[in-house]
């Protein structure tokens, strides 16, 4: 396989990752703007273990995901007690806070960047974005699936229904937390090197976009999301400002049109010869 | 000393205040987190440097870089307000998001990613109060700044657009039933919220003699802890917000070094999340915004 393609498809296995790390928040009707601070934290306490403990990069992805999911269900407590603009301020605002502390780590190379030796090749980092996408697959057609679409729609009635709110909220922040923290440790091993300067607020939005773009109705959205933007603008070619030029254009002309999102719970029903079934599952 | 940090920490505050009142005038009138506002704030700096860089006098330069942030802030409500107004609560702030991606890419396509020097033609005016050092530019910018807000307050407490504005404020279907035109008084709001912008990229621009794509993402996003700090949709909060961010950015650059800003002055924004996300001023003037 060619160089160009084997690092295109770990752009795309990556991105596939963080997007249902965002997603997973999302799905609960919660906007998390942190994305980038949760990859930053797996991507550098990754990279720290295999450099400093001679960790098995794959052991040190592992750890990785546990350390940032760990973080996000701790400021789970405090983020999830505000709602709404609140919320997505909130998340800003820890996002802006993770990226200035580890700025200031100088024991992770802090503002000149954090080179990584040991490597995690294509074959693995493929496996492990397969892995997630069927897990998260699998989780959505499982009770919790049906919950959390049952939070989307209306917290007030999940919780009269005896539904655990707050636990599904708290469970789908700090699982997309952990999520986010694999794509950033898997990052910082094939790239062998972070530079915390692009973990910043714009970051996570892209993220967000990818998934709002692809529907955060049904686990489909964000798989189509990241996949047509990692590979949309490898097709358009031009340089890195036009891409992200016509990524900001075709936002703003899908939201205008079909706000929803491309994959919408109501297309994959009439996709499947469902058409007949009630609204609100997915 | 300390004298000096708090007269810098003013001057840098007022450009916050601008921006946070334009965050909160959206805010507040409709519970819309408007993410184009660092895109409008760099807009107008970049506007400010190239035109200042070809020799144009630099009241002409102001009056076209405000004018630009006014003009895009409406092209910007077309896409987001206009469209979109019965849809899902999110899509506005999606859309506002995917516009600040488009100006910076689009001004880093037409004018290149480097941090441009602004030539400022009295940049070396300053007065001297002791052994305090003002300069004359930032003195006119918090100047501007404060007639600018006295200005908004009388039209929101005088004009019947602004009785229109605070009856959407509280309940936009109220407000329609009422007859007021929601359709015709929601451009203002993108309009005076651009025009604050735009005002607060020229201060910016003119005061710091610098302007680079990123300015908006580097300085304007900080107008929004200053808008919580004063409480959100109130627009006296914001630039009281806004004044505190400034003085809290220069002592804490002077105490810890530059790179603590951000951990100050967006931590200082969590806890207020946290533990009172009213602000400080507390009753949201504009409306109670909904949580």
């Amino acid at each position: 396989m060619s160089g160009y393609l084997e690092s295109l498809l770990v752009l795309l296995s990556i991105n596939a990752i963080l997007a249902y790390g965002a997603f997973l928040p999302m799905a609960t009707g919660q906007l998390n703007l942190g994305v980038a601070a949760f990859a930053a934290i797996g991507a550098y306490s990754g990279a720290y273990l295999s450099n400093t403990y001679g960790a098995h990069p794959v052991l040190a992805a592992f750890v990785a995901t546990a350390v940032a999911g760990a973080f996000g269900w701790i400021v789970a407590f405090p983020i999830l007690r505000t709602r709404g603009i609140y919320l997505a301020l909130a998340t800003f605002a820890l996002n802006q806070v993770v990226q200035g502390t580890i700025l200031n780590l100088d024991v992770v190379g802090g503002a000149s960047g954090y080179p990584v030796p040991a490597h995690i090749g294509f074959p693995v980092i493929a496996a492990f974005a397969v892995v997630v996408v069927a897990l998260v697959f699998l989780l959505f057609h499982t009770r919790f699936g049906i919950s959390v679409t049952a939070v989307s729609d209306d917290e007030r009635v999940a919780d009269l229904m005896g539904l655990s709110v707050r636990g599904l909220q708290t469970a789908a922040f700090a699982g997309g937390a952990a999520l986010a923290g694999l794509a950033g440790a898997l990052y910082a091993h094939h790239f062998n090197y972070i530079e915390v300067q692009n973990y910043g607020v714009l970051f996570s939005i892209y993220i967000v976009l990818y998934v709002l773009l692809g529907g955060t109705q049904t686990v489909y959205g964000p798989l189509l999301g990241a996949t047509v933007f990692t590979l949309l603008p490898e097709l358009l070619r031009g340089s890195a400002a036009w891409r992200y030029v016509i990524f900001a254009l075709l936002v703003i002309a899908i939201m205008s049109f079909r706000p929803q999102g491309v994959v919408t719970g109501d297309l994959v029903r009439r996709l499947l010869g469902w058409r007949r079934s009630a609204q609100g599952s997915a | 000393m300390i004298e000096q940090q708090i007269v810098n920490g003013v001057m840098l505050g007022s450009v916050y205040a601008l921006v946070a009142v334009a965050f909160t005038l959206a805010i507040g009138v409709l519970n819309f987190l408007n993410f184009s506002i660092p895109g409008l704030f760099m807009l107008a700096g970049m506007v400010t440097w190239y035109l200042l860089k070809a020799g144009i006098a630099w009241p002409i330069a102001a009056l076209l870089a405000i004018a630009t942030g006014g003009l895009m802030s409406l092209v910007v409500e077309r896409f987001t307000y206009r469209l979109m107004r019965h849809s899902a609560h999110f899509v506005p702030l999606v859309t506002s998001m995917a516009f600040l991606i488009l100006l910076e890419n689009l001004v880093l396509i037409v004018w290149g990613s480097d941090l441009q020097r602004v030539p400022v033609p009295f940049a070396t005016l300053s007065i001297q109060v002791g052994p305090t050092v003002i300069a004359v530019p930032q003195l006119v910018g918090l100047a501007c700044a404060v007639a600018a807000v006295a200005c908004l307050d009388a039209v929101l407490k005088r004009t019947r657009i602004g009785r229109g504005l605070r009856t959407i404020a509280e309940d936009p279907e109220t407000a329609t039933l009422l007859g007021v035109a929601v359709g015709r008084v929601v451009p203002v709001v993108f309009l005076i919220g651009g025009l604050f912008t735009a005002l607060a990229g020229f201060v910016f621009a003119i005061n710091y003699q610098q302007a680079s794509p990123f300015m908006g993402e580097e300085v304007a996003f900080k107008g929004i802890s200053a808008m919580v700090l004063g409480g959100m949709g109130n627009i006296w909060g914001a630039i009281l917000g806004g004044l505190l961010i400034g003085v809290i950015e220069t002592f804490s650059i002077h105490w810890f070094g530059a790179r603590t800003v951000d951990i100050c002055v967006y931590g200082l924004l969590l806890a207020i999340l946290f533990v009172r996300p009213t602000g400080l001023l507390g009753g949201v003037a504009l409306r109670q915004a909904r949580i």
